[in-house]
Parts: structure tokens; C-alpha cells; sequence
């Protein structure tokens, strides 16, 4: 984050705490109202009638049937946007860069490689294990990313990171190719990796990862304030009685174990980690403590709204929220690309 | 006095002589090593077959089995690696002259990637094939091109941002490729990988045809532009300076090279980072001796030919050769970083 630029631009709500809260709420009701749309909007119109029948579990009629569908897909969407726009508020803080987002960071193509892997040479094919898998590939990209980027005497700036991503991501998607051709039984599995959607969810797989979510928002709770000291720089805050070495580790545990869980089960969703915490920093501020729970919340909505919107604009197929949120965002990354006072590399 | 501009005038001739000689030197040599290539692509494969037999099928003569092995097989893989190779090596240097950055080529600044959707929305939503396929994603790539440009124009254009930009735009565009190839039916999904990671496996020679045209009509252009381009790598106010229009060669530069690679990528799928590898592998040889230009091209060329034998018989199973280029350039890129982060370098 260009820092100068956040600070003179006083965010909207920061100021008043009874605003915040009020701002909180508003978040709140969006995304209720959102739910509500997600699960009466679709590719098929139904009527209140059957989605009233559905929510009560009938599944008598069509219209019932698909709306049932919609139940799970919904709560799918909500934990996997606020996971990731919780993850990539964490990253961002981390790593003190505003394109930090696990899709640049090569994040779903380093769970799928480990996936890949995992089913090519060990024979693994419990779902169970699949999770697993795609954390740790996660997690060891996502460090990975960040260490060659850090390297060397210069700062990490928000090219070298962005470009450590894209050379990772094209090593590790050849390496997964050249598993994957070999084999045709498989190949079918990866396709799913190649675009996120929240399509096929079931209350099973949400339960899966469930478990992974739960730890890894509990995590970021631990140490959302002392990302806060984190912000100020290393030195401070250890000046400050923070233990900076542990800090980061919580955190990027915390923002792995949030976006790997994701990937496992939805694909790469991309730059909703990226849009969310840049538009929270605008409404609540760079305090950590609000602007996860903000992240959280706005990036439920976000992806709700880009599911929605990804199931109304093709009719009669439906568009992957995957492809939507690229629309989105991609737009966004450049605008921020476009601000900053970027250094020569 | 008079003595001393002499020798200073014999030494700067005799400095030029020697940088041309070294120059047309290196470039007979890496000549040798792309038709040395090619020649082992065609007597060695599954099976030898004698240089005598390849020769004389070349020369249009039938022989059982060997007709149809280097004929069908072999000649139009090499040269279809050779040309695709030669494209890519030219249109990625020239790209990386221009913007005066290694990063800035073609593959990593998403115009290949939008000639990639072009023509994977050209060929599974459109049904088109050969040259309309080809027109098409040369207008795509164009277009991402100069978006690309203009989005990173902010007081002129620099070069970080250009790549940054970039990067975020191809990052759109791929989705929308995944996005298509998922939709398409008709595509065998091993196919559709296959392609995507850049093979010439479904080499055929009429594809030659296409690709020579571009290669002469572009790459020409651009070997025609090189005392431009060479110019240009000191500097925009130092090549204007030198009396170069800056913003003319910048666009035309732009444009045959974009050409190259759509017509390229229209084929073969988007090989990863041959354009990317080229131009930095050239210049590590050539030094400030020379254009770069003739030998990116070579090394190009040479990177597909012995990418895809890599690919073909030297690993346990068959792999395209975007996957052999991919896993070779990637590592390169991560050093790339490192050490300009060390140093502050450029190409």
C-alpha cells in the first residue's frame, strides 16, 4: 500500500466508532440481501412458492429441486469469499504490498500441482486427502513467491512480487501438464483446476474444509492486532514487544490454511483477495482488527454478487465465478498498477 | 596530432571490423547449430534413417517407409519448430528492445496470451481455420497490445508499469481462454492441454505457408527497422537525437512484432517463453557487438527444434514442447529477478 496516499484520504467510517458499527451493519444486510438473490436467482426462474417449498426441504418440483441446489452453492460462496478476502487482507499487511493476493502468488496453481502429484504417484483419491494436499502445495508456492521476490539487497517491490508469481505459476502448470498428458485418467480432474466456481458444491465438501476455515480465521483473530505494530515496521514493532518472527508465521499459516481450504474445493477463484481489503482500507482504515472482519464480510458479498451475476449474463449456461471475478478484478489490479509511483526494476 | 586522429580513426575502423566480423561470425555459427537441429530432427526419431534416404525423399523422391516417416512426420515438425522458433525469437527481442526491459516480452506481458484466446475463440465458437484464424488473432493480439500500451500511458510510458499492466491483463485474459476451451465440446481435453501449452504435434506443411508469409513480410520489416531498433536501445532521447522518428519505429516495431506471434501462436498454441528466452540468450552472446535481431531468431528456432526432441524422445513419455520451454524458462525468469534485484541491470 502506498502509505502517504491511504493517510491523507481519511477513510470514510474510521473516525466514529458508532459509524463503523452502523457500517458494519449496512455490510451485514448486503449480504443477507445477497443470499436471499442467490438463492431465488438463477439460470431457471422459479417462483416464491417453490422457494419458500425448497428452504423447507421439499423437493417435489423442478423449480424446488434447483433451488435446493442453490442452498449449498450459496454458503459455499459466502466461506470461500470470506475466506479469501480475509486471506488476501492478511498477505497484504504481511508482506506490506498492495498486489499481494493469493492468486498472483501462484496459490491454486501450486495446490494443484500437489493435487496432481498426489494422485499421479501416490495413488491418493480421498477428497479428504485432496484438501490436505492442496494446503500444503499452497502453502509452500505462496512462501515460495515471497521468498524469490524478497531476495536480494532491494525491497520487495509489487512488480517482482507480481512477476515471481507469474514465473512460478508457469513452471509449476508445465510441471503439472507434463504429469497430467501421460495419464488420460486423470486429466479430467484437472480441468477442474483451471477455473474456480462454486457450482458443484454439496454440504459434504463445504463440511471438508470446514475444520481448515475454522482454524485459520481463529488464527488471524490471534493476531490481527499485532499486525497493526506489524505495519509500522519490523524494528518498531519489536521495539514494541512483538515477537515479529512468530507474528508472520500465525499469519501466513492463517492466510494459507484460508485460501488453500478454498482452492481445494472451489479452483482458483482469482483478485478477490486483491479488490476486497483495498476497498475496505477506503471505508474503515488500516486498522486490522476492522478491516479483516470488513475483508470477510465484503468478500462474501463479492463473490455472491459474481456468482449471481455469472448465472444471469449467459443464460441458459452459466458463466464460473472464476471467469467473473477476473472481470472484475483484473480491472482493478490495473488501476492500482496504475497509481503507484512505481520504481524501475 | 595529425598522427594521433589517424590511429584514433584506424582504431575505431578497426574496432568496427572486428565487431562485424565477431557479429557475422557468431550469427554463421548459430546458423549451423539451428540446421545442424533441424537435420537431427530428420534423420533421427523412432528409428535412423540415413541421412542419404532423407536427402533423396527430400529431394521428391518416393521410398517406401522412409517417404512416409520423414516425409509425413518429420519435415513438417522441423519446419514448423524452425519458423514458429525464428518468430518468436524475433517478435520477444524486439519487444524487449523496445521497452528496454528482459521482462517485457510478448509471453509475459500478455499478448500472447491474447492471441491465445483469439484463436481458441476462432477455432471452437467460430469454427474457423488456417489464415482467418491467423487474421484474427493478430487483431486480438494488437488490440491487448496497444490496450496494454495505453492503459500504462501516465507521462509516457514505463517500462515497470507496462509489465505490471500486463501482467494483470493476461491474468484476465486467460480465464477467458480456460473459460472457452471448457465450453468447447468437440475438443479432446488432452488436445486442448496440448495446445495450450504449445506443441507442434498436429504439424502439418500447409501450415508453413502462413508462417513463412509472416516471417518474410515481418520479420523483414524488422531486420529492415534493426539500425532503428539498435538506436533505440540507448535511449529514446538519445535515438532521437540520432535523427529516428521514436514514436513511428515504436509503433511499427510493435505491429510486425505482434504479427509474428499471432501467426506463431495461431499454430502451434503459445510455446512458453521461447520469446522470452531468446532475446537475453542472444544478447549474452553477442555483447554490444551487434544487432540482435538475425540471432534471437536462431536461438529461437534452435530452442523449439531441440525443445520438442526433448519432448519427443528423450523423456519416459511424449510431452509438447511448451511443457520442455515452459519448465527450462521459468526457472530462468525467477533468476532474472534475483539478479536484477542484485544489480539493477537490464537486457
Amino acid at each position: 500500500m502506498n502509505k502517504g496516499n491511504t493517510m491523507d484520504k481519511a477513510p470514510l467510517f474510521k473516525k466514529k466508532p458508532a459509524a463503523r458499527s452502523m457500517a458494519l451493519f449496512c455490510v451485514f444486510a448486503l449480504l443477507f440481501l445477497l443470499c436471499i438473490s442467490s438463492i431465488a436467482i438463477g439460470t431457471r426462474d422459479v417462483s416464491l412458492q417453490e422457494v419458500l417449498g425448497a428452504l423447507q426441504g421439499q423437493i417435489d418440483t423442478m423449480g424446488e429441486a434447483s433451488v435446493s441446489m442453490r442452498i449449498p452453492r450459496t454458503l459455499l460462496a459466502v466461506i470461500a469469499g470470506s475466506a479469501l478476502g480475509l486471506s488476501g487482507a492478511i498477505m497484504q499487511s504481511i508482506t506490506r504490498n498492495p498486489l499481494a493476493d493469493p492468486g498472483i502468488l501462484g496459490v491454486n496453481v501450486g495446490a494443484a500441482f500437489f493435487v496432481v502429484i498426489g494422485l499421479a504417484w501416490f495413488g491418493i483419491n480421498q477428497q479428504q486427502s485432496y484438501v490436505w494436499l492442496a494446503i500444503l502445495g499452497a502453502g509452500i508456492t505462496a512462501i515460495f513467491v515471497y521468498v524469490i521476490s524478497s531476495l536480494g539487497y532491494g525491497k520487495s517491490t509489487p512488480l517482482k512480487f507480481a512477476l515471481a508469481g507469474a514465473a512460478t505459476s508457469a513452471a509449476l502448470s508445465s510441471f503439472t501438464v507434463a504429469v497430467v498428458l501421460p495419464r488420460n485418467d486423470i486429466a479430467g480432474g484437472v480441468n477442474s483446476w483451471q477455473i474456480g466456481g462454486v457450482g458443484g458444491a454439496t454440504f459434504g465438501s463445504i463440511q471438508l474444509v470446514l475444520p481448515f476455515l475454522v482454524l485459520g480465521i481463529l488464527l488471524s483473530a490471534l493476531v490481527a492486532r499485532k499486525l497493526n505494530s506489524l505495519a509500522l515496521g519490523d524494528d518498531i514493532a519489536a521495539g514494541l514487544g512483538e515477537n515479529v518472527a512468530w507474528v508472520r508465521i500465525i499469519a501466513w499459516l492463517s492466510a494459507v490454511l484460508l485460501c488453500g481450504a478454498t482452492t481445494a474445493i472451489c479452483g482458483p477463484i482469482g483478485f478477490v483477495g486483491l479488490v476486497v481489503p483495498h476497498l475496505c482500507r477506503l471505508l474503515v482504515g488500516v486498522d486490522n482488527r476492522w478491516l479483516l472482519i470488513f475483508s470477510a464480510l465484503t468478500g462474501a458479498c463479492l463473490l455472491l454478487t459474481a456468482d449471481v451475476l455469472g448465472r444471469i449474463i449467459s443464460r441458459p449456461s452459466e458463466l464460473p465465478v472464476g471467469v467473473v471475478t477476473a472481470f472484475v478484478g483484473a480491472p482493478f489490479f490495473i488501476w492500482i498498477a496504475r497509481r503507484q509511483r512505481v520504481k524501475e526494476l | 596530432m595529425i598522427n594521433n586522429t589517424e590511429s584514433t580513426f584506424t582504431r575505431v575502423k578497426n574496432g568496427r571490423k572486428y565487431r562485424s566480423v565477431r557479429w557475422a561470425r557468431l550469427v554463421v555459427i548459430l546458423g549451423f547449430i539451428v540446421s545442424v537441429a533441424f537435420s537431427i530432427t530428420l534423420v533421427l526419431g523412432q528409428s535412423f534413417t540415413s541421412p542419404s534416404d532423407v536427402l533423396s525423399v527430400l529431394l521428391g523422391h518416393k521410398l517406401p517407409g522412409a517417404s512416409f516417416v520423414v516425409g509425413q512426420l518429420r519435415l513438417p515438425r522441423a519446419v514448423i519448430s524452425l519458423l514458429v522458433g525464428m518468430s518468436f525469437g524475433m517478435a520477444g527481442v524486439a519487444f524487449q528492445i523496445m521497452l528496454r526491459n528482459p521482462l517485457a516480452s510478448p509471453d509475459i506481458i500478455g499478448v500472447s496470451a491474447g492471441a491465445t484466446a483469439a484463436a481458441v475463440f476462432a477455432i471452437t465458437m467460430l469454427h474457423l481455420d488456417g489464415a482467418s484464424v491467423a487474421l484474427f488473432s493478430i487483431s486480438m493480439g494488437l488490440l491487448v497490445a496497444l490496450s496494454i500500451y495505453g492503459l500504462s500511458y501516465r507521462n509516457g510510458v514505463t517500462g515497470t508499469r507496462l509489465i505490471l499492466i500486463g501482467i494483470g491483463v493476461s491474468a484476465m485474459i486467460e480465464s477467458i481462454t480456460v473459460y472457452l476451451l471448457s465450453q468447447a465440446q468437440s475438443w479432446d481435453r488432452q488436445e486442448a492441454i496440448r495446445w495450450l501449452s504449445g506443441s507442434v504435434n498436429s504439424a502439418q506443411l500447409s501450415q508453413a505457408q502462413p508462417l513463412l508469409i509472416s516471417l518474410l513480410l515481418f520479420g523483414g520489416f524488422l531486420l529492415s527497422r534493426s539500425r532503428d531498433m539498435e538506436a533505440l536501445r540507448m535511449g529514446d532521447d538519445t535515438a532521437q537525437a540520432l535523427g529516428i522518428n521514436v514514436n513511428m519505429t515504436r509503433i511499427t516495431v510493435m505491429v510486425s512484432a505482434v504479427g509474428l506471434i499471432a501467426v506463431g501462436v495461431a499454430i502451434t498454441g503459445p510455446i512458453a517463453f521461447v520469446a522470452f528466452l531468446s532475446g537475453p540468450i542472444a544478447m549474452r552472446l553477442i555483447k554490444n557487438k551487434g544487432a540482435l535481431l538475425l540471432p534471437s531468431g536462431f536461438i529461437g528456432a534452435c530452442l523449439v527444434l531441440t525443445g520438442d526432441y526433448i519432448g519427443q524422445f528423450l523423456l519416459p513419455s511424449r510431452y509438447p514442447v511448451g511443457v520442455i520451454t515452459g519448465a527450462l524458462g521459468a526457472p530462468y525468469l525467477i533468476y532474472l529477478i534475483i539478479r536484477v534485484n542484485r544489480k539493477g541491470g537490464s537486457l
